[in-house]
């Protein structure tokens, strides 16, 4: 008896197309005319996060004020130092060598606090590719408050050039379009099933 | 401009008045109409229900019978998308038939198309005091993209009143032989129907296509409450206000 | 080789219909929920300038990949295993399952967490997990609802669209642990419910098990597409991952999610972006499971490759539009099509893949109104493969008579001849003379009383369109 993976390729072969006309690539590599940090906004408060503006210097106060009721503030191993300087609280640092248990990220009252890679404007997504100011996925799942940091120098108009931007595709990837929701009663959109009830997004601006 | 009327097997049959009020409108208008009389049926019933080797002598004699017209104008949104969407493709690997259904396909019009489109009439000078409903029939609506063309008609047609129809685009439940072989699904759907032509309020419920037609109204006709009559846009088009 | 599982109708559509028709609360929750649902998609489908190119792209990458489809899945196996998935392959659906239970059974777990996924609804995957003595939990909120339920699901995207909020208030308190009286149908406390009977199972699970909405050849990567982040939870936590895909799912790049990440969400729920998309690759170390396992899964799909007409149903990417549109879904529902793929999707892929049974049935189960082919993202011409399918039935019952194959003929006689066709009008019109004086006919014999059982039937007037042009 063949394998499955020679007779499931045999078949393929078999029955295929003969060919495929070519690709047409006529759709908008990225949304034109709009302000895209406007527009982030506009949609990310349409999915119901908390987004607020911030420019380098007042980063670090804001973070701060987002996270003042927190019970612990969990940072991945990359995030910069500076922006939790005014935090008052304690900071949970996860390291490669010494992750957090997710227990611990599991707790009554953590925040966590991340960059992102990219963000889409007119979809409202922050997407997150695992490098070391946002760390390992679990980081920004278990906890039921995430505070995301995106500069508005991350932000593209449309999926196309967003996707584009990412450095490498094979690193963990997760698009985050407002906090976890669900549509599966009647069909109508309610926010908080799994992942992080509460989702704050600061734009900042560099300078 | 040599137009053609094919009048369809159902209206030849049923629905005759229809057939007169698209040769009336035409001639009030100024021109003159030609009525093929070797043409049959388009064939749609038996293709759509898998019968492709019996639709196919139909499809020929339509390409034959109406080969060399400038224009074939049809008061059907249904048979005319079987001639314009699904006779290239049922003449796959025909080259005569292909290269007849080129020819002919393109030139054949819904009466509304032919109207807007072809001859760029709105207002062909009709008078219709009542209320009517519009229901877009599927084939009209997402084959041939009739778009508002009937509606702009009926919009310059004098004193006539047009009442909005709740889920108008929603199929009626008609679809052929759907009607027999799923006949409780059908009936649930023309319910439905039934009750958004009732909650107009309108004299008339208006479509495109007499076979969509019949189904409604011989659904409204059942319900005790339902007054609607069912009138083809054309026979409204035809209408000078002397008599309903 | 025909397709097996959870997608032969044990009874012929007409006949499941039936049953389903004279529930008045199912519809009433169906009309609901599919208008819902038709307003939103058309919104956020109305913003995007470029839709229609976005969905002639979709199709044509979607037609590209099937043939280059071997190419695609070898280069697929290999960057997969290169990341550190083991990837395996299943010409039908006990040999999927047999696969994924010997992986279970290989790890210590005796239960696992799944990812709401078509692929397993599809081989059966949780049936034959509970006969290897393994619990299987649904984390999607519909999901877990029939579950609990002990039902099926009844749409590809909401397998829980036939039940409204006070429905699933009683099957939360009747079979949810923990739950209490209190409970109310307000749509946020039953999520919360939901979250939190699910919370110690995601934190302690060491098996989850998923599909997955793409597979990209060039990187091996997988792609999940949710709401709740059920599935970050099943893909993130345990430490063995195992994902049954379809064979068709094979993207060539990273750089064609472009196209679908657009079309996709807001074809499904009518959403710009749904909440959470996950993507992986084989095994990164310190992020994730352990051990990722990659099912690749025939089940029926060559046989639809076969078919050139019918294989553009292979384009589909399960987003549900199709069902939320179909007056005929909105009446019947989900369980009336025998199959897990339901409404006018599944009423082309299911009889494709299996070429059995009642699915024979399923080709008719449509008005061919039309309504699916506009509202599908990649552009599948599901009434042209329809009227195509009950052709293809027609002709394999060449030989056997039937009495509609004999009206057919027949008709078919008379309409393609002048002669015939205007003799034939003439006797229906003189035939009915009789009975003018009466109106509309309110009943004939078998098998028109299918039609006057709820309409009436009109009579033919004194003169045909024919017999008026002769004579003016």
């Amino acid at each position: 008896m063949s394998s499955a993976r020679t007779e499931i390729l045999a078949r393929v072969r078999a029955h295929r197309p003969a060919s495929a006309p070519p690709v047409p690539r006529d759709y908008l590599p990225d949304v034109p005319g709009i302000d895209v940090v406007e527009v982030l906004v506009d949609r990310l408060a349409d999915y119901r996060a908390g987004v607020h503006r911030a420019s380098a210097a007042t980063l670090p106060g804001v973070l701060a004020g987002l996270v003042a009721t927190s019970s612990t503030v969990v940072a991945p191993p990359g995030l910069p130092a500076e922006w939790l300087a005014e935090v008052a609280g304690p900071v949970l640092r996860d390291f490669p060598g010494a992750p957090i248990s997710v227990a611990d990220l599991d707790r009554p009252g953590v925040t966590v606090v991340t960059g992102a890679a990219v963000a889409i404007a007119v979809t409202g997504t922050l997407i997150l590719d695992a490098a070391p100011d946002q760390g390992r996925r679990v980081l920004s799942l278990v906890p039921d408050h995430h505070v995301c940091v995106i500069w508005t120098d991350q932000i593209s108009g449309g999926v196309p050039a967003a996707l584009a931007r990412l450095a490498d595709p094979s690193r963990p990837i997760t698009l985050i379009s407002g906090p976890s929701a669900t549509s599966d009663i009647e069909l109508n959109r309610v926010e908080g099933v799994h992942g992080p009830r509460r989702l704050d997004v600061v734009v900042a601006a560099r300078s | 401009m040599r137009i053609a009327l094919f009048i369809t097997c159902v209206n030849d049959l049923m629905y005759p008045d229809t057939g007169r009020a698209v040769v009336s409108v035409l001639e009030r208008l100024g021109h003159t109409v030609d009525f093929p009389e070797a043409q049959t049926c388009c064939g749609q019933m038996h293709a759509n229900s898998g019968y492709r080797a019996e639709a196919m002598p139909m499809v020929r004699g339509f390409v034959d019978t109406f080969r060399g017209y400038d224009a074939v104008v049809a008061p059907s949104g249904s048979c005319v998308a079987m001639v314009r969407d699904s006779y290239p493709r049922l003449a796959l690997g025909d080259p005569d038939l292909e290269s007849g259904v080129a020819e002919v396909a393109p030139r054949t019009y819904e009466f509304a198309e032919l109207l807007v489109d072809v001859l760029g009439v709105t207002d062909v000078g009709a008078v219709f005091p009542h209320t009517v409903t519009y229901h877009p029939t599927c084939h009209g609506l997402r084959m041939l993209r009739l778009g508002d063309k009937p509606l702009t008609l009926l919009r310059a047609v004098g004193g006539l009143e047009l009442r909005p129809l709740a889920s108008a685009e929603e199929c009626c439940g008609f679809g052929g032989t759907f009607a027999l072989k799923n006949a409780g699904v059908s009936a649930a759907m023309l319910a439905d129907k039934c009750g958004a032509v009732d909650a107009t309020g309108a004299e008339y419920v208006v479509a495109a296509d007499n076979s969509c037609l019949t189904h409604i109204g011989g659904g409204l006709s059942r319900r005790a409450a339902s007054t609607a009559k069912p009138i083809h846009y054309a026979e409204i088009l035809a209408s000078t206000g002397s008599a309903s | 080789m025909n397709g097996t599982g959870n997608i032969v109708a044990l009874r012929p559509f007409p006949d499941a219909a039936r049953l389903e028709l004279n529930d008045q609360q199912l519809r009433t929750n169906l009309r609901r929920a599919t208008h819902t649902i038709r307003d939103k998609r058309l919104r956020v489908v109305g913003e995007v300038d470029d839709w229609e190119a976005l969905r002639r792209a979709g199709a044509a990458i979607k037609d590209d990949v099937l043939a280059r489809l071997p190419e695609l899945l070898e280069r697929f196996e290999e960057s997969a295993t290169r990341a550190g998935a083991v990837v395996h392959w299943a010409r039908d659906a006990a040999e999927a399952c047999e696969i994924v239970t010997r992986l279970v059974t290989g790890t210590a777990a005796r239960e696992v967490v799944k990812v709401k996924s078509m692929a397993t609804q599809e081989i059966g995957l949780n049936e034959a997990l509970e006969a290897a003595g393994i619990e299987a939990t649904e984390t999607d909120l519909a999901e877990l609802i029939v579950q609990l339920a002990d039902d099926t699901p009844s749409h590809i995207l909401v397998p829980a669209i036939h039940y409204n909020r006070s429905q699933i208030r009683d099957i939360f308190r009747s079979r949810m642990p923990g739950v209490t009286d209190g409970l109310t149908d307000d749509p946020p406390a039953l999520a919360e419910a939901a979250r939190r009977h699910l919370r110690a199972k995601f934190l302690s699970a060491t098996v989850g098990i998923s599909g997955a909405n793409f597979a990209i050849a060039e990187t091996g990567t997988l792609v999940v597409v949710e709401s709740e982040g059920n599935g970050r939870m099943c893909l993130t936590l345990p430490e063995t991952l195992i994902s049954v895909v379809g064979i068709e799912k094979i993207l060539p790049t990273f750089s064609e999610l472009e196209v679908f990440l657009q079309l996709l969400p807001r074809s499904s729920t009518g959403e710009r972006m749904n909440p959470y998309t996950s993507m992986w690759t084989g095994v990164t170390p310190g992020d994730g499971p352990r051990t990722t396992h990659i099912v690749l899964v025939d089940n029926g799909r060559t046989a639809t490759l076969a078919d050139e007409i019918g294989r553009q149903a292979l384009r589909c990417i399960r987003c549900s539009a199709c069902l939320n549109v179909c007056p005929v879904y909105e009446r019947v529902g989900g369980h009336a099509y025998g199959s897990v793929y339901p409404g006018p999707i599944g009423a082309i892929l299911s009889p494709q893949l299996t070429s059995s049974g009642a699915n024979s049935t399923l080709p008719y189960a449509s008005s061919l109104c039309g309504a699916c082919f506009d509202a599908c993202p990649v552009r599948i011409n599901i009434p042209e493969v329809l009227v195509h399918l009950r052709q293809k039935g027609v002709d394999a019952k060449r030989g056997k008579p039937s009495a509609e194959r004999a009206a057919f003929v027949s008709l078919s006689w008379i309409m393609r001849d002048r002669r015939r066709y205007a003799a034939a009008l003439r006797a229906a019109r003189r035939g009915s003379a009789p009975l003018r004086g009466r109106g509309r006919l309110r009943r004939l014999p078998w098998p028109a009383s299918a039609w006057t059982d709820s309409r009436d039937v009109p009579l033919p007037p004194k003169q045909t369109f024919r017999e008026w042009w002769a004579k003016r």
